[in-house]
């Protein structure tokens, strides 16, 4: 059935494939060149960028702490949520995620992101990272982003970025998506969705980062974008047939302390050097995470009657994600509030927003990442302060109101295109693979031994297993 | 002969084991369960949502003793399982028509209370079972 739209679409790709595998072994031969005497750029070298090993150690340590939050944090975060027969497939989507970005990031999503081009999308200059045309992306620091770490770096921790934000999207949809259908989302979303708005609020020519809107870490490129996308995707898959609670606490637990914990990569990292800002960005992302945790945790106690562990791990969630974007802009008290802000607008959407509107996002990216998203992304334009940060603006309460504007248009125009460019893919997709969710009988039996052929726990030994081939 | 299946708290299954040890039966099938009876399950919460759940977990442990063992045996079960509210559970008395001891085929009452009659001398703990390895 859809098996023949996937080795369609595999088809249609392999001239480009082919194409651009041709490129890159002319580009690896054309970029030995400048390697050697490089004559003609030798008197460059003062002007050029220099590496600054401190930076750079901290930035690829960054990088390797945001992967962490993907593999294994979100996978053991959303696992954890689902039921028992759900939760190999449900980790295993923020896997494939992870491998199917760093693909496509150094083919050509990397390019379209931050490649220089016009205020809507940046150009192919990069593609293939920039072999055989074009800057190449290597070792030596790019003259736009990051100017003191290898250009390589900045490209791999940006990497990270955009496949969390895919794995992100698969916390709406888990327990009932069929498995191609996750790949192709995966192939069209991060080449039409994500590049795009990354290169409007990040690249240096984005419409949005010259209109002056502040996203430090990804509030509304990673957040209000995986939310915004996740509410569309579930619109489209329906409700589960049965919804339960997490079977396995522990998990919960463990993802969302892996989260916690690489978010200081994600956070800290984004101000692309070892410095001040970045020691800044780390005080302000624990502050606003522990009150966020505990907020839920009150909201919980006052209105269920006891606080939950998962709760408390989704309110963390709740409060890393309004800071993101207002990491390198706010101060260690202004943090408090947004965590607080946080944790009481992400426990009133997960409880009464999603019941009042009725959809099924399975483990609340809605709620927690885009609605999160959203108030850290209008807490900026409140809090931000050139004290903490010179290149960026002062927000409403440091005698700027315009700021908050900024931001609103930041957070709508990212809100409208994703969800309407979300729909289309869907649809698509939708058509190729001949419907988007698995059958009754498969989702009751669940996904892991229908998709996958296996099983997560196996309650007792099954010795009398045979192999079969 | 008869089959004990007694349906216990989770957390008077402690007591239970120790006063049944106390007074000489230590060997029982244990096994993690669930059930529902009077009391109407529980609530679980995630995220503001509530679910009630139709079973509580419970311990079932079964045990095989000759017919005169088995009014005490029910006796101290009830006595230790006991708090005098709904969900105490239940006492089961079965009857067994035949006992194997897979180690050596011996049949009969000797294979389920081998102290009791007088195949080994009773002692209490874990010097019981040494004992037993070493004369098997």
């Amino acid at each position: 059935m859809g098996k023949r739209a996937y080795l369609g679409t595999f088809l249609f790709l392999l001239p480009i494939l082919f194409r651009l595998a041709s490129t890159v072994m002319a580009g690896e031969a054309g970029a030995e060149v400048p390697e050697l005497p490089a004559v003609p750029e030798a008197p460059a070298p003062p002007e050029a960028p220099k590496i600054d090993t401190g930076d750079n150690a901290w930035m690829m340590t960054s990088a390797a702490l945001v992967l962490a939050m993907t593999i294994p944090g979100l996978a053991f975060f959303y696992g954890g949520m689902t039921r028992a027969k759900n939760m190999g497939n449900t980790m295993w989507l923020s896997w494939i995620a992870f491998c199917i970005t760093s693909i496509m990031w150094v083919l050509w999503s990397y390019s379209l992101a931050f490649a220089p081009f016009s205020g809507m999308i940046g150009g192919l200059q990069w593609a293939v990272l920039g072999c055989g045309h074009g800057e190449y992306v290597g070792q030596t620091p790019s003259t736009i982003y990051g100017t003191t770490i290898p250009h390589l770096t900045f490209c791999m921790f940006q990497l990270t970025f955009a496949a969390i934000t895919l794995a992100l999207v698969s916390g709406a949809i888990a327990e009932r998506l069929k498995f191609g259908a996750w790949l192709l989302f995966c192939l069209l979303w991060m080449s039409g969705c994500y590049p795009v708005i990354a290169h409007w609020v990040w690249g240096s020519d984005g419409w949005l980062y010259k209109l002056g809107a502040l996203d430090f870490a990804g509030g509304s490129v990673v957040h209000i974008q995986s939310g915004s996308a996740g509410l569309i995707f579930c619109l489209f898959l329906g409700r589960r047939l049965d919804i339960k609670p997490p079977h396995n606490t522990p998990a919960v637990l463990l993802g969302a302390s892996m989260l916690w914990f690489g978010w200081f990569g994600f956070n800290a990292g984004s101000a692309t050097a070892a410095n001040g800002l970045a020691a800044s960005a780390w005080a302000v992302t624990n502050t606003a995470t522990a009150t966020a945790a505990f907020t839920w945790n009150i909201m919980e106690w006052i209105f269920d009657r006891k606080p939950t562990v998962v709760g408390t791990c989704s309110g963390a969630v709740a409060g890393l994600v309004a800071i993101t974007p207002a990491s390198g802009f706010v101060s260690v008290m202004p943090s408090i509030a947004i965590g607080a802000g946080a944790g009481f607008l992400c426990y009133s959407t997960v409880k009464w927003m999603k019941r009042a509107l009725g959809y099924d996002d399975a483990l609340d990216v809605v709620g927690v990442h885009a609605l999160g998203g959203s108030w850290g992304c209008m807490a900026t334009g409140l809090f931000a302060s050139k004290l903490v940060n010179p290149a960026g603006d002062d927000g409403l309460f440091y005698g700027n109101p315009a700021q908050m504007l900024e931001q609103a248009v930041d957070m709508f125009s990212v809100w409208g295109y994703t969800c309407a460019v979300t729909a289309v893919l869907i649809l698509f997709i939708k058509a190729a693979t001949k419907g988007i969710r698995v059958p009754k009988e498969e989702e009751i039996a669940g996904l892991d031994l229908t998709q996958h052929r296996e099983i997560s726990y196996h309650w007792y030994e099954e010795e009398t297993g045979t192999i079969k081939a | 002969m008869k089959k004990v299946v007694a349906v216990v708290r989770l957390e008077r299954f402690g007591e239970v084991r120790e006063s049944l040890e106390k007074e000489g039966f230590q060997g029982m099938t244990v096994t993690p369960t669930s059930g529902a009876g009077a009391e109407k399950g529980v609530t679980l919460c995630f995220r503001g949502r509530h679910f009630q759940e139709p079973f509580v977990p419970r311990v079932k442990l079964e045990i095989v003793a000759p017919d005169m063992d088995i009014p005490k045996i029910a006796e101290v079960i009830c006595d230790a399982a006991k708090t005098g509210r709904i969900g105490d559970g239940r006492i089961f008395v079965e009857p067994v028509e035949e006992v194997i001891r897979i180690r050596d085929g011996k049949r009969g009452e000797d294979v389920i209370a081998p102290g009791r009659l007088g195949e080994i001398p009773r002692k209490v703990g874990v010097e019981v079972e040494a004992l037993e390895y070493e004369i098997a």
